[in-house]
Parts: C-alpha cells; structure tokens; sequence
C-alpha cells in the first residue's frame, strides 16, 4: 500500500517557511550549477558556429592563433595554386588572404581598454563567410579607409559605432558599417580592406588563409600536401576545428571552476534538505507511528519521505532554471585567454542542460533526504505512538 | 554567566541538527575564502608592482613591437634612472598544457630594475656570462624538477623553430607577493637568431621598462615619453607598472565579476540553511519561551536567547571554515601549479570570512527572534511543536 501523493505535498504545504528555505537554497545551486553550464554552451556554440566544415585555414606551424601567425607572399602563392581550391565565379580560386591583428580599444562603458581583433579581408573573404551580412550602413569600399564593426564591437567599444572614426597604425578609420554574423566570432571583430591593413601596419606577409575546397573530403589530402611541402612552413586546419581548438581552455576553465564551486555549494544544500528532513521526521513521529499501525509498511514510509525530500529538490531545481532561463537575454564579453581577444557570447540553454540540471537538484534532494526517510522508516510502531 | 550557559545548552539539545548546520557553515566559508582568494590572485600581479616602474608598449596593442633604438632614448630623458626591456616569448614546453610566462630580458639592467628576484652571486654570474643561460622561479623549478644545469626545450609559437636554454640559476622571491613562476633568458641570444631567420624582426622589443627617479613624476614622464614618439611608426603608451598589470586584469573582468557574485551566493545560501536551522528551533521551543516569559523574563531576554545560539553556532562553523581555507588553498596551488604564480590567503579575506560568518549568524536569528519575543504568553504555551 502507498501513501497517497497528496499527502507529501500537503507536509510541504504545512512548513512553508521551512519548504522555501530548503527550496530556495537548492534553487540557487541549481541556478549557479546551470548558468555556468550555459555560459560554457554558448561559448563553444560562438566558436564552432564561426567556422564553415569546407573551409580550410592555413596558419604559420605552431604558431596556434592567426594573430601569431605569418605567410609570406611566396608561401601564399604556393597554397594559392593547389587544385583541390574551389573557383570562384571570377574564374579564379576562393583564397582569402587575410592579416590579423590586435589593437587595443577602450570600452565604451568603464573605458578599460581591451583587444579587439581587426581583419584584412577581401572580397573572397566575404565569398567564404556567408553568415556575416551588413545590418547598419555599408559594406567598406576597397581601397579607402573604410571599416565595418561586428554587432558586438559596435555596441561594446568606444569609436566603433556606425559613423564614429577609430584611430590605429597612425590613420583615421570610418566607420560605416556594422555587421551581424549569426552569432559567431566574427561579431567581436572589426574588418577592412586586407591591402590597405597590410600597407597601414607595415605587414609583409599575410597571417592566414582561408580557402574552400572542391569536396569536403579532399581535407586529409590537401593537408597532407601542405604539411609535407618543404618550401611551406604552414599548417592546415578545418575552420570548425580551429575556432573550436581556440575555445577549449576558457570553456574547459568555466567547466572546471563551475563544477567545483557547484559540488561544494551542492554540499550546502544537501545539508539543509537533510536538516530540514529530519526536522520533518522528528515531529511527525507520533503519525508516523498512526500510518505503521493502520498498515503502510516501512518500504512506503521510506518511499513517502524520499518522494517529499525528492519534491523539494524537484521544487528548487524548478526555481533555479527558471532563473537561469532568464540569462539568456544577457551576453557576456571577455578576453580569451587563447587569443588574447575579446569575445562575445550568449549564455545558450540546451535540453542537455535542463535534463542535467534538474538531475542535479534531484540527486541533492535524494541524498539530503535519504538518512532522514530511512531514520522513519526504521521507527518501531510502539515506540513511535508513544512518542506523541 | 547562566545566560551563556544556556546557550551552550541550546545549542547542544540537537546534536544532529546543529553538527550538520557546522559543517554547512564550514563549507561554505571556506569555499567563499577559496573564491576571494582566487580573486586576489588574478591581482596579485597588480599588487606586486613598484609605482617607481614605468611600461611602455607600443599604442595600438602588444602585438607590435618598438624599435630597440627607443631605450637610448628614453634613458637619457630627465627622471629616467634605468632602462631595461622585455619580450613575451610565448613558447611551449612539452605540451601546451605546461603553461608559465617566458621573457627575453636585457640581463644586467633588468634584474637591477627588478632587485624582488634574488639570486646567489654565482647563479647571477653564472646566467649572466652564458648567451643561451635562462633562469626560473623557485615554484616552477619545483614543479618540473629542474636543477641548475638542466637544458630546457621551448617551442616557440611566435618565434618559431625549438630553442634550447641552459637552466643557470634559480631565483627566490623577495615577498610572498614576488612572481616565482616565470622564466627569463637573454633577450640578446634571441634576437641574434631572429636576426639571421627574419631581418625584418630583428632590433625588436616588446616592453620597455624604466626606473624612476621619483615616482611622483610618473605622470609627467610618462607624457614625455609618448610625446617623444608622436607620429613616429610606433607610438607608445607609457603608463605605471599597476597599471599596465591592471590592464590584464580587466580583461578577464566578467569572469572575475561571476566570480565574485558567486562568493555571495554561497554565502546567501548559507544563510538560507542556518536560517531554516533557527526558524525550526525557535518553533520547536515555543512553549519553553512562553514559560520563560511566564517567569518574567522579557521578550528581550527571549529574543537574545536565539541570537546568542545562532552566532555561537555561525562562529563555531566560521573559525572551523577559515582554519580549513589555509590547506585547502595549499591543495588549490598544488593542483593549479603555475596557472596562478601567486596564491596565498590574505588578512582581508580571513576578516572579511569571519564578517560573513557573524552576518549569516545574525541575520538567521532575526524573524525567529522577532517572533518569538512577540508570542504571547498563552498562545506559547498551548502551541506543540
């Protein structure tokens, strides 16, 4: 026989003081627990959405980030006379030579100054990222000291708004349009006229290139061929594998210090559901004892009491969520310490998280309040009745 | 002295309840002392500065470099003492997971700007004398288990190709605040080889450091500095080894701001915990209040009863929570090895534990507390738990 469902609601119902507390403090682990989990989804979402899968991108060996990176000219021109290289409707191969570099921007906010990636494209460059549309002003002409912003860059720095002029490597910059990139990398960088980059920061070679090949998977032979070229000291990357590669060590430092502080603020919670269980079971001794005599046996007792202390897990995990939700509106920017850029991204809830998330709060509920329910459950009748 | 005694006697009537309410307490300040000084750690760069230290980089990032011909110059500027110059180096040692800061420095002024890395006579000589010669920190010395006359392997990410340096000496801090986790080699052996690789590179520095007279003049010599290089092909920004440091810093400011607001977060649940504990003390006892009442004791009295057992309980748990930070940090540093060169608890986080500690023990007490000094009388002593 099972004690009916109603019942454990209704002894929740009863200490609503304490209910809430309990829940309350579990909804706060759950919310931390699952803003952390969201923080660490959104930045790979940003990262791995940059790339195309048939893009390529070819960076000096080692060298780990474009900023880093070089290519001389002659390099290039090697890479550039590949066969696998899809053409163009111009007739000749989509190779993006790009530079990439850094300058350092105030913040339009606190006016701390933070890296901000600029990029030399061409009009190829635009050819291989689909993604990336103008949604304020223009696209810069080639050949002038023209700029657009990425949608973040715009809104998040000093300068960098449509019409605004920024100064770098001794020239004036207009600004004339912002550009949206579907949520990716792009959006926390700044691009100009590749040639006119090269020529403003004295650059002689290029620091990436970017082409798309024929077929997907003509990948391994092309990388097989740029790698082993002796004149080339290059390497080749998939472009979904690169932005990911560059999100591992802030997403695996969020993981890791979200995990830890979780645990140790799980350990907070637990004790509070196991205080307030026990409390639950400490007065209930007397009824305890009515439900054995009327025929509940101890499995239900201990199934009643483990449902009530699941209930408040289930109740704060609930809570939490609904405040992580919340998050979504917000996007956070910061440096990644891999490139040594800004970056911006969205805290992103995935039914992974949910499912994870309530799991937790569950697993909290039923740890705190298993001591307590088989504390109930071993009660004897007689001695239980007697306590009232 | 019966008062207290009551107290103690309250808090002992539920052994359970008031161990398991410690040990949540215990947790949770010494997680929120571990966070704050996570916290301080990202700053301890910050903190370890001299403001009698100027930077200067080139304006657009520290991705560009500046002409070595800068330091002749500056070094003769009015104010200026020393001139020293640094290149982050960037380089891999083993696995990209090995990861601690690598600079070329230009030796014998250098460590003379820098007196905090002590090092022996003949370790100095010794690195000094050797163009390939390195040394490192004590902390990372440990860590990979060099000894004086190891050969080290870097892959270098911005200048590539494998470098070799010959470990010359060891240095120690001159503070519990002094970086022991860095590498330094000839700046000279460096550029030598990018010379022969990349003309174009070579003569090329990546921070320039000088030594005030007056570090009051920071601002003024500063100002003197970038107005030299105006217009130049590099212009520079000078500002103050805090500040420079701080720049750092403030890169990373929404994590450290997360950080920050969760350290709280631990401590509102806490006190969410402790005040659940009160709140179902207080009502268990509502007939022994009203007894106390009945007696004549006041309402005051009452409520000072509850307030008395929750702060005992909160510092119980509170000084067992700040005893517990210290080895926890040390398992924290071990485990983090150079991530964070300096890690150490500090004062402001001991007392800002123990504020934390007295403000949940307060703030647990106060609605049962009110409560219970309002119950009336007869109402108290018809009420079963």
């Amino acid at each position: 026989m099972r004690v009916p469902f109603i019942y454990i609601i209704r002894n929740l119902v009863a200490r609503r003081l304490t209910t809430a507390l309990t829940a309350g403090g579990m909804a706060l682990v759950v919310y931390v627990f699952a803003t952390v989990l969201m923080l660490s989804a959104g930045l790979k979402a940003t990262l791995i959405a940059t790339g195309q899968d048939d893009n390529v991108l070819v960076i000096r060996r080692g060298s780990q980030t474009e900023v880093q990176s070089g290519i001389d000219r002659m390099q290039a021109g090697v890479v550039e006379s590949l066969p696998d290289i899809l053409v163009g409707q111009d007739g000749l191969p989509l190779v993006s030579k790009e530079p990439v570099v850094l300058i350092n921007l105030p913040k339009r906010g606190s006016g701390k100054p933070s890296n901000v990636v600029i990029r030399g494209v061409t009009p190829r460059g635009l050819t291989l990222r689909p993604q990336v549309h103008i949604i304020e002003g223009r696209m810069f002409r080639p050949g002038t000291a023209e700029v657009v912003a990425g949608a973040s860059i715009a809104t998040g720095f000093r300068g960098a708004a449509l019409g605004e002029t920024l100064r770098f490597a001794s020239r004036d910059w207009t600004v004339v349009g912002v550009f949206d990139a579907a949520r990716t990398g792009f959006a926390s960088e700044i691009w100009g006229d590749a040639e006119q980059m090269m020529q403003a920061f004295r650059r002689v070679g290029f620091s990436a290139l970017i082409f798309k090949l024929t077929e997907s998977d003509r990948f391994d032979a092309v990388k097989q061929t740029i790698e082993s070229d002796p004149r080339l000291t290059l390497e080749a990357k998939r472009e979904t594998r690169f932005y990911a590669d560059q999100s591992e060590a802030l997403s695996t430092f969020i993981n890791y210090l979200g995990t830890t502080i979780s645990v140790i603020f799980s350990i907070g919670a637990i004790i509070g559901a196991m205080i307030t269980m026990y409390a639950s079971v400490a007065s209930r001794t007397a009824e305890i004892g009515t439900l054995r005599a009327l025929g509940f046996s101890r499995g239900s007792i201990l199934t009643a009491f483990l449902g009530e202390s699941l209930l408040l897990g289930l109740l704060g995990g609930v809570i939490g969520l609904t405040g992580a939700a919340f998050m979504q509106a917000l996007s956070i920017s910061t440096t990644n310490f891999q490139t040594f850029a800004e970056i911006a991204f969205r805290f992103v809830l995935t039914p992974g998280i949910v499912a994870a998330a309530l799991l937790f709060a569950l697993a909290m509920g039923f740890v705190g309040g298993f001591l307590p329910a088989a504390r109930a459950a071993r009660l004897k009748i007689v001695d239980a009745l007697r306590a009232a | 002295m019966y008062f207290l005694r009551l107290v103690v006697k309250n808090a002992l009537r539920h052994k359970l309840r008031t161990t398991l309410t410690i040990v949540g307490i215990v947790v949770a300040i010494s997680a929120f002392g571990l966070l704050r000084t996570v916290i301080d750690a990202w700053y301890a760069g910050a903190n370890a500065s001299s403001s009698a230290r100027l930077v200067t980089r080139n304006a657009v990032s520290l991705v560009f470099s500046l002409p070595l011909t800068y330091a002749q110059r500056i070094r003769q500027m009015p104010g200026v003492t020393a001139v020293s110059w640094a290149n982050w180096f960037g380089g891999v040692y083993v696995s990209e997971r090995n990861f601690f800061p690598q600079f070329a420095i230009d030796a014998p002024t250098y460590l003379e700007i820098y007196p905090e890395f002590l090092l022996s006579a003949e370790e100095r000589k010794a690195f000094l004398t050797d163009r390939q010669g390195a040394i490192v920190g004590r902390k990372l010395a440990l860590q990979y288990g060099w000894k004086t006359g190891d050969q080290i392997p870097l892959r270098g990410t911005i200048f590539p190709g494998t470098w070799t340096f010959n470990l010359r000496g060891i240095y120690d801090g001159a503070t519990k605040t002094t970086a022991e986790s860095q590498m330094f080699f000839h700046w000279a052996y460096l550029n030598e080889s990018v010379k022969k690789r990349l003309p174009r590179r070579g003569d090329q520095i990546g921070v320039l450091i000088e030594q005030l007279k007056d570090p009051d003049q920071a601002a003024a010599v500063s100002q003197a500095i970038d107005s030299t290089f105006r217009n130049s092909l590099a212009e520079t920004l000078t500002e103050t080894e805090n500040a420079f440091q701080l720049g750092f810093v403030s890169m990373s400011e929404a994590i450290l701001l997360a950080i920050q607001a969760v350290s709280f977060v631990v401590i509102v649940i806490i006190m969410a915990v402790m005040a659940n504990t009160m709140a179902m003390t207080a009502r268990e006892r509502g007939s022994e209040y009203a007894t106390l009442k009945a007696l004549g004791f006041g309402g005051g009295f009452v409520a000072l009863l509850i307030f008395g057992e929750s702060l005992l309980i909160a510092a119980i748990g509170g000084v067992a929570g700040i005893a517990l930070t210290f080895p926890l940090a040390n398992a924290f540093r071990e485990a983090l090895g150079t991530f964070f060169p300096i890690f150490y608890v500090s004062d402001e986080t001991v007392g800002l534990q123990l504020g934390a500690a007295l403000v949940v023990g307060v703030v647990a007490a106060i609605f049962p507390a009110w409560r219970a000094s309002r119950l009336p009388v007869v109402e108290g002593l018809r009420a079963i738990a």
